[in-house]
C-alpha cells in the first residue's frame, strides 16, 4: 500500500517537472535574444518584487502605533488597519455602517450572478434597476424605519460604486442611442449626435464636472435643487455616453455591409435590422474597447474629488490629514490602489471571457 | 397582364459615372430571367435597384404593379415581394440555421413562431439540409450556407427570386447542389432575374437571357439563340472569352 502511495506522486512529478522545462524552452529561451531578453526581466522582477515584499511584509508594522512605524523601515499596515474603515465609508455613520456594506454585498453578488452570458435577459437588466433602488433605499434611509442619512455623509467605496456603476449602466444604452443617431437616416438627428459627441469629447472632465456643480443650478427651474451627487452623476454620465457612442459606432462600421443589405432586402425596419442583426454583431466586436472605456470610466470617477465628493480617491486623502498619522501616504495609496486594481482587473478578465463566449463557434 | 417588373427608361448614376443607361426591361410573372456580361457592366447595379439597395435616379421601376420610388410604404410592401441572394450568402452569423430564416416572418410578417419555425423546417427538407437546423452559418460549407440562404428568402413567400452570382464563391464541387435548388425553384414557376455565368443552368431555365455591357442592355434572346448564335459584336466577343 505505502509503496504505491510513495510511488504516486514522483510518477505525477517528473513528467510535469519536464513539462515546465518544456515550456520555459519553448517560451523563454528558444532563440539567444529571447534568453537575454527573458534574464534580464526576470533580474529586473527580483531586483523590484524584493525590496517591494520587503516593504510590504516582512520588514512591515503590523501592531503598534504612529510611532512603532516610525521607528521601523516597513509599511505601517497598523495606519491602514486604524483607517481602512474611515476609507472605504468616508463619513457614513459608525453605528449604520452595516446598509453600505449589505449594498455593496448585493453588488458584488448580482455580478456574480450576471457572469452567465445565458442569463442575460430583460429580468436581468430589471435586477440591476432594482439594485440601484435598494442601494438609494439603503444608503439613504428614511423610509420603513431606517434612520435617513443626508447625501453629504456618503463616501468611500460605495459613492465611488455609485457614480461607475449608474454611469455604466446609462451611459452604454445612451451611447448606443447617440452611436445609431450618428449613423441614422435623419439630418437632424445626426447633426444634434455628432455636435453632442464632439462637445464632450473636446472638453475634459474635470470642467465637465465643474459646469455641473456650477451651472446645472442655473438651468434648473426655481426651487428646484439637485444634490451635489446628482450634478456630478449625470455629468459623468454625459460624458461616458459620448465616448461609449464613438466605441459602438466603431463596432457599427466593422460589422459587414452585406449584413445591412441582406436584413434590408428581406424587409426588416431599421429598428428590427439594428436590434435583431447588427447591433448583436456590433457590440461583440468592441467588447474589448468598451470595457477599456468603462475601466477608464471607473477610475475616471475618482476626479468627483475636484467638487469635494468624498469618493474613495477622497476618503484616502481625508485620512491622511488626521495629526496623529501624518506622513504614511505610500500605506494608504498602495491600499486605494489595491482596491481599484481589484475592480478593473476583474473587469479586464471578464471581458476576455464574454469575447470567447461570443465567437460563435467553428468559421464565421 | 401586368408584368411582375417593369423598367422604363431607368438611369442610374454613382456620382457622375453613368452605370445603367436608359434600361428598359419588362418581366412577366414566372419568367425567369439570365443576366450576364462583363465585369462592371452594370448587372449586380441593375438587380440592386430593384428592391432599392442602389436608389435609381430617373426613369421608372414597378415591382408588381407598385412604384418603386422614396415612398417607404411601397418600398416596404416591394421588398415583402422580393427575395434576394447574394454571391457571399451573407447569413446572420450570430443566429442558428433556423434563426435565420425565421426572424423576418416573425418580425415581418408577425407570424408566430411555432408557425415559422414550422414553415421553416418545411423549407430546410426541400434544401435538404434539415439536419442542420440547429447549426451556426459558421459550421456550414459555402454550398450549404447559399443553400440556406435561398430558404431564408423563401421564408418571406416572395414572388420575385433575385440572385446575384449565386454560384461564383463557390468550390467547384458545391456548385452544383445550390443550383439544383434554384431549378427545382424554377420548375415551380417562381418568377426569377439571376446574374450568372453558369451556362448550362441558363440553358436548362432562362426564358430569356440579356447581355449586358457598359451599363446598357445589349442584346436580348432565348438562351438557344443567345448562345449558338449571338449577334451582337460585343457578346460574341464576351462568349468567345468565357467559353475559353
Ligand atoms: N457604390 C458604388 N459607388 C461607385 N461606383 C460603384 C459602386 N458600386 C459599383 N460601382 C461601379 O459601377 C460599375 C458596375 O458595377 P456592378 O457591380 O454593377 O458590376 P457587375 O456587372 O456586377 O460586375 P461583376 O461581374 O464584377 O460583379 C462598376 O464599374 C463599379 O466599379
Ligand atoms: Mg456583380
Amino acid at each position: 500500500m505505502s509503496l504505491k502511495y510513495t510511488k504516486n506522486p514522483e510518477k505525477r512529478s517528473l513528467p510535469m517537472m519536464q513539462g515546465f522545462a518544456k515550456w520555459m524552452k519553448k517560451n523563454l529561451f528558444s532563440t539567444p535574444i529571447n534568453s537575454a531578453i527573458s534574464l534580464i526581466l526576470l533580474g529586473l522582477l527580483v531586483k523590484l518584487l524584493g525590496p517591494f515584499l520587503n516593504w510590504l511584509v516582512f520588514n512591515a508594522t503590523w501592531e503598534g502605533t504612529a510611532q512603532t512605524c516610525r521607528h521601523n523601515d516597513g509599511a505601517c499596515l497598523v495606519f491602514i488597519k486604524e483607517k481602512f474603515i474611515f476609507i472605504l465609508y468616508g463619513f457614513y455613520p459608525r453605528e449604520l455602517l452595516w446598509r453600505p456594506t449589505l449594498a455593496i454585498a448585493f453588488f458584488i453578488g448580482l455580478c456574480f450572478y450576471s457572469r452567465e452570458i445565458s442569463r442575460w435577459n430583460k429580468r436581468l437588466l430589471s435586477y440591476w434597476l432594482i439594485l440601484i433602488l435598494i442601494w438609494a433605499f439603503l444608503l439613504k434611509g428614511g423610509l420603513f424605519g431606517l434612520e435617513s442619512v443626508s447625501l453629504d455623509k456618503w463616501g468611500g467605496l460605495p459613492l465611488t460604486l455609485i457614480l461607475a456603476v449608474i454611469g455604466i449602466i446609462f451611459s452604454y444604452p445612451l451611447g448606443i442611442l447617440l452611436a445609431l443617431g450618428r449613423t441614422g437616416y435623419l439630418p437632424l438627428v445626426r447633426s444634434f449626435c455628432l455636435g453632442y459627441i464632439e462637445l464632450i469629447r473636446g472638453v475634459p472632465m474635470i470642467s465637465l464636472l465643474f459646469m455641473a456643480s456650477v451651472m446645472f443650478p442655473l438651468f434648473l427651474p426655481d426651487g428646484l435643487v439637485l444634490p451635489k451627487l446628482m450634478r456630478a452623476q449625470i455629468a459623468i454620465i454625459m460624458f461616458m455616453s459620448a465616448y461609449m457612442a464613438e466605441v459602438v459606432r466603431g463596432g457599427l462600421a466593422a460589422v459587414d455591409k452585406g449584413q445591412y443589405e441582406a436584413a434590408d432586402a428581406l424587409g426588416l425596419s431599421y429598428w428590427q435590422k439594428m436590434l435583431k442583426v447588427i447591433l448583436p454583431q456590433a457590440l461583440k466586436i468592441v467588447i474589448p474597447p468598451t470595457v477599456n472605456t468603462a475601466i477608464g470610466m471607473f477610475k475616471d470617477t475618482s476626479l468627483v474629488l475636484i467638487i469635494a465628493l468624498s469618493d474613495l480617491l477622497m476618503t484616502t486623502k481625508t485620512s491622511l490629514k488626521d495629526p496623529k498619522w501624518l506622513g504614511f501616504s505610500v500605506e494608504a495609496y498602495v491600499f486605494v490602489a489595491l482596491i481599484y486594481f481589484i475592480f478593473c482587473f476583474s473587469m479586464s478578465r471578464y471581458s476576455k471571457r464574454l469575447e470567447k463566449e461570443f465567437s460563435y463557434g467553428g468559421r464565421s | 397582364m401586368n408584368p411582375m417588373i417593369k423598367l422604363t427608361d431607368m438611369n442610374k448614376w454613382f456620382d457622375d459615372f453613368h452605370v445603367l443607361k436608359n434600361i428598359n426591361l419588362s418581366v412577366g410573372e414566372g419568367e425567369k430571367i439570365v443576366i450576364c456580361g462583363p465585369s462592371g457592366s452594370g448587372k449586380s447595379t441593375l438587380i440592386r435597384c430593384l428592391n432599392r439597395l442602389e436608389a435609381h435616379q430617373n426613369g421608372k421601376i414597378e415591382i408588381n404593379g407598385i412604384p418603386l420610388n422614396d415612398n417607404l410604404k411601397n418600398l416596404q410592401e416591394i421588398r415583402k415581394e422580393v427575395g434576394m441572394v447574394f454571391q457571399h450568402f451573407n447569413l446572420f452569423p450570430h443566429l442558428s440555421i433556423l434563426e435565420n430564416l425565421t426572424l423576418a416572418p416573425q418580425w415581418v410578417h408577425k407570424i408566430p413562431k411555432e408557425e415559422a419555425e414550422e414553415y421553416a423546417m418545411d423549407l430546410l427538407r426541400r434544401v435538404a439540409i434539415s439536419d442542420q437546423a440547429y447549426k451556426y452559418p459558421g459550421q456550414l460549407s459555402g454550398g450549404q450556407q447559399q443553400r440556406v440562404a435561398i430558404a431564408r428568402s423563401l421564408c418571406m413567400k416572395p414572388k420575385i427570386m433575385l440572385f446575384d452570382e449565386p454560384t461564383s464563391a463557390l468550390d467547384p464541387e458545391m456548385v452544383k447542389e445550390v443550383l439544383d435548388v434554384m431549378v427545382d425553384l424554377a420548375k415551380e414557376g417562381m418568377t426569377m432575374l439571376c446574374v450568372t455565368h453558369e451556362m448550362g443552368f441558363a440553358k436548362q431555365v432562362a426564358d430569356r437571357v440579356i447581355f449586358m455591357d457598359e451599363g446598357e442592355i445589349v442584346e436580348e434572346a432565348d438562351p438557344e439563340t443567345f448562345f449558338s448564335n449571338p449577334t451582337h459584336p460585343r457578346s460574341i466577343e464576351f462568349l468567345a472569352q468565357i467559353l475559353h
